[in-house]
């Protein structure tokens, strides 16, 4: 079996019906990821029972990872699929949708609630107009800018929200991956001004304190967005919050 | 209807597309913005290097002039100058604005905005945020437009298609037809006006350094309805792609910008490992051939070189369609701070260190220069594009809008790293200003009804998709779709022949009539991203068409396009005042005469008929020629 590549994929027609798997061989080559692999079955799409099928759907669009379309679950775990050197993985390679998201079709899923979620906490810099004032924003030390520009890698991809015990379907936490751009919003020297309503969104329901520091989103990440920091941050900050909100200041 | 609000549509959610939509919504108009998906996975964030904007930071003395004559040249002049006079003096303003946006914009000790050097270029102008500039530049305009689709200014539908345009009685563009990519159903949606903004067309070469996303053939649907095409042929190829199966991942040009060299074996077929060749032995072409900008030389530049070496004279690596790129001369370190997020995607995708080995490269198919045609307008009082004319970026079609890498401005027959970036989001801003100033200078009253056309245009898409559906012909738009790429990559590539392209010109056209008998694997009536795909394939080879034909058409070499039959070299060792160099001029003034002209396509059932219009040179007059020795 050395000269094909084996995948085992999670179908589903629509997101109101029920799951089922097929399989499907195609021939080996070393530069193959799970994507290029996909485009492959895509082309000729007929599984090992030589039953020629609908091609599985997915979503992909830069696969440089860094649009954070193609996320998936690659042998169980939630990863971009476009990055999976098929070399590194074991075979049959199974192929999942990330499920703490509502299924759309095979592997596609609506990821919307991440960005209801942007939304929700306000994960944006309140300026005047796009128009130019002449002026820049403040300046920010090379050392700030660090950890600014490891949180704005996020590319909301999802992975960590799926590694996350306490997001999913009917729950309403935030998630770890809109927490962490709270923080990047509140560590710009305008995006400050904002603080407390950024924090205030998280104070609630579904807010920071959902987070159990369970760590599973840290090490899915494929950006390595420092979000268990982050958190820890947020925790803190949330506390100076409160302490504003009863006594002023 | 006449009482509602004025809203717009945007079709695009990448820089161009949410740069509009921020001016619309400025200018109290509500925005329909649409896109294949969610707006933040957009093309544009794909782009590494940087943004060129001078903000004279290095003590080196650059100036906005510099910028724009380096824009003009680098597009061998066949770009109108003053829209290009215009976005090099506001890019400064443009960088101030990301940077209030929160973009994270790299630092210098002091907390200023880091600049760097780019190609084509001899001073440090390009802003960046660390390797990743088009993402946070994305995400800087994302951010603002959820803002004002909090306040309910912007309606985002994300996962819908644009088939067509809708237009009037009198031929302006009021509107459009869209899929929803899940549940398959098209919907005519009306407005006062459209912006376009739906990035480039590299997968019409098959492979290419684009995302999906790119197909052009958003922009092939607004040809096929009466938009003119300009400037088709002119494809930049970067000369830095990793070679790939599925895509042709980018080098960023700023590793070279940071000091990576390019060299290959001097010895043909050389087997040894990089490492060991010694100095001597290695063949640093860039640098022996540009000794004043070396391995900065621009891209075109650069990609024939590369292409020069490998298939006349037979030196690339192992015998192959490759050459290194090599960093590892300099200190990993430095490297890894600078270039980190570049190398990480070599790594990912090769699993080789670049900083140990020499990386491995070929040009590849990388970016547009033509796109829609678009009108401007000019300002007397500044020789620059007139603020708020509602003439900047429409298209021939009247109340449709084009920008990004859609639009044919700016970048003539090459351009300039880091320089789209800019014109992406400069256009953006223009066009969403412009298309606020058509509006309101249109009266709502007296205009033809629409509610005829909008049905009407709507059955025609919904008939086109079940047809599609029901069809059970030979051809598979997988296929297809890389015999097309096949085609244009071996003849109309980084150098063409008048031969090869009437082969391609035949390929093509038979091409296209087999995509009218397609066959799809998927006639599922939800989420099918074969019925789109296979549209998309269908819309690709026209805009192919167009690219051959003004190929065919332009019979000299500018920028991009490399015809060696029609070469005209600077003569070796010559420069300015040698009487050999002055005569070349000369000759380089004449041929100007002939062809230093857009070329224009115009749709026609037969096939693209293309013209040529004068290009407007007014604020730097072709008097020398481009010269990066
Ligand atoms: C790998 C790479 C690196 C680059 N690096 C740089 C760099 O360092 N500096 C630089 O200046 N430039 C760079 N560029 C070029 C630059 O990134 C692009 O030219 C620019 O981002 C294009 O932006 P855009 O807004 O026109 O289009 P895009 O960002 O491609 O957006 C297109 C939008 O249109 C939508 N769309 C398309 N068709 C339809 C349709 N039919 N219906 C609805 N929506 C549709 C898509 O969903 C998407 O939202 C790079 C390009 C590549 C390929
Ligand atoms: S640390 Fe918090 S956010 Fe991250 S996975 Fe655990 S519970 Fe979820
Ligand atoms: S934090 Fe990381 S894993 Fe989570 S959405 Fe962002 S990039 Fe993806």
């Amino acid at each position: 079996m050395a000269d094909t590549i084996r995948f085992r994929i999670r179908r589903q027609d629509h997101p109101d019906s029920g799951p089922y798997w097929q399989e499907f061989a195609i021939p080996y080559r070393r530069e193959h990821n799970v994507v290029s692999a996909l485009l492959a079955i895509r082309e000729n799409p007929v599984t090992i029972d030589g039953e020629r099928v609908a091609p599985p759907v997915w979503d992909s669009n830069c696969m440089e990872e860094v649009c954070g379309s193609c996320s998936l679950r690659v042998n169980g775990r939630a990863r971009q699929a476009c990055s999976a050197l098929v070399d590194t993985l074991e075979q049959p390679i199974v192929l999942e949708p990330m499920l703490t998201f509502p299924v759309v079709r095979d592997l596609l899923v609506d990821r919307s609630a991440m960005f209801d979620n942007l939304r929700r906490v306000k994960a944006w810099i309140d300026i005047d107009g796009s128009w130019d004032i002449h002026t820049g924003a403040p300046r920010i030390s090379p050392q700030e800018w660090d950890l600014n520009y490891a949180l704005s890698r996020c590319m909301t991809c999802g992975c960590c929200m799926d590694a996350c015990p306490h997001f999913g379907l009917d729950r309403d936490f935030i998630g770890p991956a809109p927490l962490a751009q709270v923080l990047l919003m509140n560590s710009h020297p305008t995006g400050k001004y904002s603080r407390a309503d950024r924090l205030h969104a998280i104070m609630s329901d579904g807010g920071l304190t959902d987070c159990s520091s369970a760590q599973n989103c840290v090490r899915v990440c494929p950006k390595h967005v420092p979000l268990t920091a982050a958190i820890g941050k947020l925790g803190r900050q949330t506390t100076a919050q409160l302490l504003r909100d009863i006594f002023g200041g | 209807m006449s009482t509602a609000k004025p809203t717009a549509i945007v079709v695009g959610g990448g820089l161009g597309g949410l740069w509009a939509t921020l001016r619309l919504v400025e200018a109290g108009i509500s925005v329909d913005l649409f896109a294949l998906f969610e707006v933040k996975r957009s093309h544009s964030a794909c782009a590494q290097g940087g943004i060129n904007a001078v903000l004279d930071t290095k003590g080196q003395g650059d100036t906005v002039w510099q910028h724009i004559v380096d824009t003009i040249k680098g597009g061998a002049y066949l770009a109108d100058q003053p829209p290009i006079k215009t976005m090099c003096e506001e890019a400064p303003g443009l960088i101030r604005t990301f940077e209030r946006m929160g973009v994270t914009f790299s630092r210098t000790p002091e907390g200023l905005l880091d600049l760097r050097l780019f190609g084509g270029v001899k001073y440090k102008r390009t802003v960046f945020a660390g390797a990743s500039t088009g993402q946070q530049l994305l995400y800087g305009v994302d951010e603002q437009v959820r803002r004002y689709e909090d306040q309910g200014l912007v309606r985002k539908h994300e996962w819908w298609e644009m088939l067509s345009l809708v237009l009037d009685g009198d031929g302006r563009c009021r509107g459009i037809t869209a899929l929803d990519l899940r549940s398959l159903q098209v919907e005519s949606f009306s407005a006062d006006a459209v912006i376009l903004a739906t990035g480039g067309l590299g997968l019409v070469f098959g492979k290419s350094t684009n995302s999906s996303n790119s197909t052009g053939a958003a922009a092939s649907r607004a040809y096929q309805q009466g938009a003119w095409f300009m400037n088709g042929e002119f494809i930049q190829y970067h000369p830095t792609g990793m070679i790939g199966d599925d895509k042709l991942r980018l080098m960023s040009e700023a590793s070279r910008g940071e000091g990576a060299r390019i060299w290959t074996p001097r010895r043909a077929g050389d087997p040894r490992d990089p490492r060991s060749i010694p100095e001597d032995e290695r063949f640093y072409f860039l640098e022996e051939w540009y000794p004043a900008y070396g391995n900065t030389v621009p891209r075109d530049v650069a990609s024939r070189a590369i292409w020069k070496v490998v298939k006349h004279l037979g030196l690339g690596v192992r015998g192959e369609d490759r050459v290194y790129l090599d960093l590892t001369h300099l200190p990993a370190d430095f490297v890894r701070r600078r270039l980190g997020a570049i190398l990480e995607i070599y790594e990912t995708f090769t699993g080789a260190d670049p900083t140990e080995t020499p990386m491995e490269i070929f040009p590849a198919p990388h970016y547009s220069m033509g796109g829609l045609w678009i009108d401007w307008e000019q300002d007397p009082a500044t020789g620059g594009m007139k603020h708020g004319s509602p003439r900047n970026h429409q298209t021939s079609i009247p109340g449709l809008f084009a920008c990004g890498e859609c639009d044919g401005g700016y970048h003539g027959a090459n351009r300039l790293g880091a320089n789209s970036l800019l014109s992406a989001s400069f256009s953006g801003r223009v066009a969403g200003e412009s298309a606020a100033a058509y509006i309101s200078g249109r009266s709502r009253a007296g205009r033809p009804d629409l509610e005829g056309v909008l049905g009407a245009e709507q059955r025609r898409q919904d008939e086109i998709n079940r047809a599609l559906l029901a069809s059970d012909g030979p051809e598979n738009p997988f296929a297809l779709h890389r015999e097309l790429g096949q085609i244009m990559t071996d003849k109309v590539g980084v150098e063409r022949d008048n031969r090869s392209l009437d082969e391609a010109l035949t390929g093509l056209a038979d091409l296209q009539e087999r995509s009218r008998r397609l066959g799809l694997d998927d006639r599922g009536p939800w989420a099918n991203a074969s019925l789109p795909y296979a549209r998309q394939v269908q819309d690709m080879i026209v805009l192919a068409r167009v690219i051959a034909a003004g190929a065919r058409q332009r019979d000299e070499c500018r920028g991009s396009h490399h015809k060696p039959e029609f070469e005209m070299e600077i003569p070796a060792g010559k420069f300015p005042g040698d009487p050999e160099f002055e005569e070349y001029v000369v000759r380089w003034k004449e041929n100007n005469e002939r062809w230093l002209k857009a070329t224009v396509a115009q749709h026609t059932p037969e096939g693209p008929a293309v013209d040529f219009r004068p290009v407007d040179t007014s604020v730097l007059p072709p008097e020398t020629p481009r010269d990066y020795r």
